[in-house]
């Protein structure tokens, strides 16, 4: 794999914000595709930004998401300035969420972003640290023989 | 299968993007969890919901659906319907409940 990334991206996002869930990775979505990157990793790429995404409108103050393509893989970091998570193990357990009502309302809170994110990348990693925030990181191979 | 078929055979009530209703339909999914939808529909699925707020057009756009049906009544949002128009997703409004609507869009697609 060659060092040098052949093209990044940065989005910031601010928490609270329901109403442009789902546009950061509308926006990158189309970027990828642009890029010539086959559609099936452009699908895996979009559920893991989706998720991370609405995560950081959900739960954190402010955020930014920075993605990287490179030759062979994808990497997506998302960083967030928030109240953290305590139990990194139970949060990453489907079906547990500390969403409060006025989220689950509108279909968030399921519990299973952080499981479809780790489902969907080839790599996955997360640290928090709680009262400052959140890191999340998911590479995402470009297959060229699979996709 | 085209939308408009089902549209019609339905008497769905779609309420933006008539222009796009010759789209293909090639399965469908029935969710109201976003992450449930986000992670298992495909795209050219005719997606099948309860919810009415704006956030089910930006999923249906990532995902590539055909369109979207509200089940048993329910109406979009206004900012719903303004967003859908945008991004070309049509939305159709049935009367039915999920059960129901599923079902006859499955032998719509399987038995027709
Ligand atoms: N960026 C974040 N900052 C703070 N807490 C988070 C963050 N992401 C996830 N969490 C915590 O982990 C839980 C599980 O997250 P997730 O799997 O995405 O499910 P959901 O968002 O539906 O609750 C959340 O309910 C929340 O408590
Ligand atoms: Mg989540």
């Amino acid at each position: 794999m060659k060092s040098e990334s052949e093209f990044v991206g940065n989005v910031s996002i601010v928490g609270h914000g329901f109403e442009y869930a789902g546009r950061v990775s509308n926006e990158i979505k189309k970027i990828l595709l642009e890029q010539g990157i086959p559609e099936g990793i452009v699908r895996r790429v979009a559920v893991v930004i989706f998720e991370v995404e609405v995560n950081i409108i959900s739960y954190a103050e402010t955020g930014f998401i920075r993605y990287q393509v490179l030759p062979d893989s994808i990497i997506i970091e998302a960083k967030d300035k928030g109240q953290g998570i305590a139990d990194i193990e139970l949060a990453q357990q489907e079906g547990y969420s500390t969403a409060d009502d006025k989220i689950r309302e509108m279909g968030f809170g399921a519990g299973m972003g952080l499981a479809n994110i780790k489902k969907f990348s080839d790599v996955f990693e997360i640290n928090s640290e709680v009262g400052k925030g959140t890191y999340v990181k998911s590479i995402i191979n470009i297959d060229k023989k699979r996709s | 299968m085209n939308l408009d078929f089902i549209v019609e055979k339905m008497e769905l009530k779609c309420k933006c993007c008539w222009e796009n209703l010759r789209r293909e339909v090639s399965g469908g999914y029935v969710g109201d969890l976003l992450s449930d939808v986000i992670a298992n529909s495909n795209s050219g699925d005719i997606w099948v919901t309860r919810q009415v707020h704006q956030n089910i057009v930006a999923v249906a756009t990532l995902k590539e659906h055909a369109g979207i049906i509200i089940i048993q009544g329910a109406q979009p949002d206004k900012d719903t319907i303004e967003k859908a128009a945008k991004e070309g997703m049509p939305i159709m409004v049935s009367s039915l409940p999920a059960f129901e609507v599923v079902g006859k869009i499955y032998h719509l697609m399987h038995y027709t």
